[in-house]
Parts: structure tokens; sequence; C-alpha cells
């Protein structure tokens, strides 16, 4: 058993927690994520924005089958507002907290 | 109550979406925008730490909302609707019990072994603090599990959207399963996480309109407690009513096997092993947001029962005989039942959009993490090792193509259960519950030898299997329903699992101390620490009060709820 057990050990030793952290750390170092992705605030805020605005233009134009149908609630128009609203907010957000870009790619 | 079974294939033909093109340009947008991120990501994916780990750089609002939203995949939010119609308020469980707390332990007590140590993966956390048996093992069962679920996700779209919208399903699998593909080849785990957060927004924009607008036709949170308490009994919209030991209740469970099945060993078996929610807070920028990821996404999922359940109450109160044949509704209609009721065009679009948004952050989830798993784990460590890093990147992205197609095949299997729901959690109880006996016991208790990792395991998820298969479908042992089967086949796998490995422990040799460090509870590995980034101070950012906050919430939550 315990010779099975140190031949075990002996294999293993190719992969430690020293391994692991030597191998992530080296690539972390090399990694491209943190310089090059885009800021996704943009992505949201733009996609709210424009569907805030379809929707909220429907709901101006809806006739009043469509509001009956809602229960009388003019449903389109609320809810585009709330997504025009959610867009903004990331925009502004976007504009007020630009990310910062780290001046290198992380090296240690 | 023996829940009725019925194939979740076929939604009524009836259900069929008044769609126009402004709903369907309204979905077009939204898979415009999918590829474009793919694209987008793609230039940032140089090594295979980017590809499946987004280069461990991502900010914690952004990862903690892809943690909610890779949970918050179509088959929960149909799901919990369903159960909600079927067992009513009981729904908040899988909730405030059966999330919250274990969410807050991944955050505050797991996440700096997992984070610390710097593993790529769940399973690699195994090897580490056990051997490579447990490690092939976890690796190979997470694997299957995240293919089958991926599965299910692809199934249950192309049903729904068959059922909605009219599409064979075929043209709804293909089309689904290549934006998918599409997306995390190129963009890897940032372009699935992106994504995830996009969903987030959009299946809210989806759910806050049905919700409110239910309730209105209903007259409000009085006139639907009061319908549902002259057809249910008035334990229906109660969380706790009629749980006590020896009571019927729909459920079939008490409030013990709900505290320690579900609030206990499940939940905390998904929330704090399932690889496919801890990638997420693993691709975190440092220690503090990978602490955070889950408890951000603490808040939401506190408030997402009641998009949820709401609908399944309303659905349930206006339609007395639903899930049975009389009405031609299943539970897991009412969703789109109410959303063919009470949506315009316009919003039925966002809705339409938001229920395929969160099928497909489901299933890419899965696919984002098996990927990881099957490349890092499997093919790196046994089958093609020490391969320069952008051959595991060019392999990644050849596995992602081949799991998204395996999952396309395994999609029929879901066709048994009545509920989808029910299904995962059959899957969960055998897969997840013995890793998180293996990592409670590892974290905690030093003296757990190499070998218990893999016998553990081993006992852990074959003891629920048994129970589940053989004692439970057998009718040897009398459990009213399925989801109570569920929970007690979770007790029993965890108290397996966890018996095996202290008596294997007691046999074999423990792990020498300093392979011990940084993996068990009370050490540190050197070099571990890192200093806190600028800001991180804040008090809004300090993951004791965060993770606190959300407990108290949750049981803040279940007290109109139990009286």
């Amino acid at each position: 058993m315990s010779q099975a057990e140190n031949s075990g050990r002996s294999e293993r030793s190719g992969y430690s927690e020293q391994d692991v952290q030597r191998e992530v750390t080296e690539l972390e170092g090399k990694s491209a994520t943190a310089a090059r992705i885009f800021d996704l605030r943009r992505i949201i805020g733009g996609l709210f924005v424009l569907y805030g605005v379809i929707v909220t233009i429907t709901g101006i134009t809806d006739s009043q089958a469509a509001i009956d149908k809602a229960q009388g609630v003019n449903i389109n128009l609320w809810t585009g507002i709330g997504m025009l609203v959610l867009g903004v907010f990331f925009l502004v957000w976007l504009k007020l907290r630009p990310i910062q870009t780290p001046e290198a790619p992380k090296s240690e | 109550m023996q829940t009725p079974t019925y194939a979740p294939a076929y939604l009524a033909a009836e259900l069929r979406l008044p769609t126009n093109g402004l709903d369907y340009a309204i979905l077009g947008i939204y898979f415009a925008v999918v590829l474009g991120i793919g694209f987008a990501a793609r230039r940032s994916v140089k090594t295979s730490l980017d590809f499946f780990l987004s280069g461990r750089s991502l900010p914690a609002w952004i990862t903690g909302l892809a943690f909610i939203s890779a949970n918050l995949a179509a088959t929960e939010i149909l799901g919990m609707a369903a159960n909600s119609a079927q067992y009513g308020a009981y729904t908040v469980h899988w909730y405030w019990i059966g999330a919250i707390p274990a969410m807050v332990f991944l955050g505050l007590v797991m996440m700096p072994f997992y984070y610390g140590s710097k593993v790529r993966s769940v399973p690699e956390f195994l090897l580490l603090r056990f051997d490579k048996g447990a490690h092939l093992l976890s690796s190979i069962l997470f694997a299957f599990a995240a293919i089958l679920i991926a599965g299910v996700n692809l199934y249950a779209l192309a049903i729904v959207v068959e059922a909605l919208l009219g599409w064979p399903q075929w043209v709804a699998i293909v089309v689904a399963g290549f934006f998918v593909l599409a997306y995390i080849t190129l963009g890897g785990l940032s372009s699935a996480i992106y994504n995830e957060v996009l969903q987030f927004f959009v299946i809210l924009a989806a759910l806050i309109p049905i919700v409110v607008l239910s309730l209105k036709k209903v007259g409000g949170w009085d006139g639907l407690t009061h319908k549902l308490t002259a057809q249910h009994g008035e334990n229906f919209t109660s969380a706790w009513g009629g749980t006590g030991i020896g009571h019927a209740n729909p459920l079939g469970a008490n409030w013990l096997t709900i505290v320690l099945g579900l609030g206990f060993v499940l939940s905390f078996g998904y929330w704090t092993t399932n690889f496919a929610e801890v990638q997420r807070a693993l691709s975190a920028k440092n220690l503090s947001a990978a602490q955070r990821t889950p408890l951000i996404a603490a808040f939401p999922k506190i408030f997402i029962v009641f998009l949820v359940m709401i609908p399944g109450l309303v659905a349930a109160a206006l339609v007395p005989d639903i899930g049975t044949s009389a009405s031609g509704l299943q539970y897991n209609d009412a969703i789109p039942y109410l959303m063919q009721e009470l949506l315009p065009n316009g919003v039925l679009g966002i809705a339409v959009t938001g229920l395929l948004a969160a099928f497909m952050a489901g299933m890419a989830a899965n696919v984002s993490s098996f990927n990881t798993v099957f490349t890092t784990d499997i093919w790196a460590k046994y089958i093609v090792k020490d391969r320069e890093d952008t051959y595991y990147v060019r392999f990644g992205r050849l596995i992602t193509a081949v799991g998204v197609l395996a999952s396309v095949g395994t999609a029929f299997l879901a066709s048994s259960f009545s509920n989808i729901m029910s299904y995962l959690q059959t899957l969960f109880s055998f897969f997840n519950v013995p890793m998180f006996v293996v990592f409670i016991v590892g974290m905690f208790w030093k003296r757990a030898s190499k070998k218990s990792g893999f016998w553990g395991l081993l006992a852990g998820t074959t003891a629920a299997m048994v129970n589940y298969f053989v004692l439970y479908k057998k009718g040897i042992v009398d459990i009213p329903s399925d989801q109570g089967a569920n929970f007690v086949s979770a007790i029993a796998g965890f108290v397996a699992g966890a018996v095996v490995m202290v008596g294997v422990s007691l046999f074999t040799k423990p792990k020498a101390a300093e392979e011990l460090r940084g993996l068990v509870y009370g050490t540190t590995s050197p070099g571990m620490a890192e200093a806190p980034a600028p800001g991180d101070e804040a008090w809004y950012r300090r993951p004791a009060l965060l993770g606190w906050g959300a407990v108290v919430l949750a049981a803040v939550c279940y007290i109109p709820f139990s009286f």
C-alpha cells in the first residue's frame, strides 16, 4: 500500500497546487481579456434604448384592441419607457465611470 | 398524491401566439446582437485562460448577473411557474431556503479556496485536494450532466417554440444550437457571460409586464389569494402550511425534508459545486470580486421568485383544472398561456425574445462549462498533455461544437418527465450531492485522505440513484411525490457519501500537511494573499455585509407567507 501511495505521489508530482498556480499565473500574464474586451454597458444601453424606442412608439400608436387585451393598461408604452430608462442608465453610467484601461496587459 | 405524468412535449395547439412582423423584428435584433457579442469578444481571446475563464478579469457586477442568469434558464422559469400552479406558494422554498444560504456560503466560505487556489474548474480542485480518481470521476460525471442539461434546455426550447410560434422542432433546435455554438466558439466564456448579462435584463423585461397584467386580471394579490383559497384551501398560498411531519400536502414533503433535503443538501450541492455556476465566479478579476459574485446574484434571486410564482398562481386561479386534460393546459403552460391572453404585439415580442434568451442562457452556461472541464480536466490532463497553449484553445473550440451536437442528441431524454424542473432536480441529486459531500468533508476535515474523495463520490451517487430508482420508483418506500422523493434521495446520497468518506479515511494514509495548504479550512497557501484592489474597502462591497444582508432579507420575505 505504502509503495503504491509513494509511486502515486511521484507520478502526481507533475500536478500539485504549485503547478496549477504557476501555470495559471503565467497564463494570466499573457491574457488579453482585460485589455481588449469591449465594455458591456455600451451593448446593454444600446439595445435597451433601441427596444425602448420601438416599444414606446408601438405603445403611442396602439389600437384600443391592444389596450383592452392588456386589461386596459397601455403596457407597450410603460414597458417601452421602462426599457428606455434602463438603457439610458447604462449609457450614463458608462459616460460617468469609463473603464480604466490597464496601461499594459497584466504582466508579472 | 402521485404527480400525474404527461409528456411535456405537447403544449396545446391553441397556445399559438398572435405574433406579427414587429415581434419578429424584436427577436431578429436580439439574435443579431448575440452574434455581434461573439464576434466582438473574439479579439479578446489569446490564451486558453481567456477562452475558458475570461482571463480571470471580469468585474463583479458582470459575473454576478451572469451567475444568476446561468441559473435563470427557461426550464427554471417555466418549471417554477409550473411548480407554483401545481403546488402553490411552496415554490418560495426553492429560492429563500433552497438558494440564498448556499449562495452566501459559496461566497463567504468556499470562494477563498476556489479562487485562491487558482484552479480553473471544480474538478481541478478535487485533483489538488484528493487524487486522480476523484478528479476523473467528477470530471466525467460533470461533463455528462452538462450535456444532458444542455439537451433538456434545447428540447424544451423546441417544444415551446413549436407551440408558440409554429416553427417545426428541428428548425428551433438548429437555430438555437447554431447561435449558441457560434458565440461560444468565437468568444469563449467572455461572450457566454456577456450574453448572459444581456439575457438577464431581457428576461426581466419579459416577465415584469406578465406579472403586472396577470395580477390586474385576477384582482390584485387579494383577489388572487381569495380565489386560490376557495379553490385549493388555505395552504396553497402559504409556505409552511401542511408541512408538519405526518401531514399530507401536495408537495409530498414535510418541513424536515424541505430544510434538510432541499435547503441543505440539494441546494448546497447545486450552488456550491456545480461548475456551470462556479465558473462565473472564477472568471472574476480578484478574490473580492469572486466572493461578491454569488452574493450580488443572491439579491435578484430573492425577488425573482415573485416573477415566476405569480404567473403560476394566476394561471391556477384562472384555469382551475390546469394540469388535467379537461383544460388542455399543462402546468408548464402557465406563462405561455398568460402571454397569449394578455400581451399585445410589441411586448409580446419582448416576452418571446426573453423566453428564447432564457433557453439559450441555460444551454450556453452548460456548454461553456462543459468545454472547460472536457479540455482542461480530461483532455489536457489524461489524453494529450503538455501541448502549447494555442492547441488547447483550438481544441476548446472544437469540443464546443461536439458538445452542442451531443446535446442535440440527448435532447429527447427529457421527454419522460412531466415537469421539467423535477427532471433537472433528479439529475442534480445524483451528480451534485455527492460532489458537495466530498467538498465539504475535504475542505473542513484535514484527515480526509486522498482515496476517500473517489469512494465518497461513488457511494453518494450510487445511494441517491438506488433510493430514487429502486426504493421509490419500485414502491418499496412510500414517498408521496417525485419532488419529495428527490429530497429524500438527496439526503440519502449525502449521508452515504459522508459515511464512506470517513470510513475510507480512517483506513488510508492522510495527505501530508504541506500538500493541503490553501485547500483546507484554516490554512492559507503561500503567495495566495493578494492586496485588495482600490475601492474594494467600500462598505457596500464588503462580502460579509452583502452575504448576511441577503440571508436576513430572505428570512424577512418568509414572514408574510408563514402566518
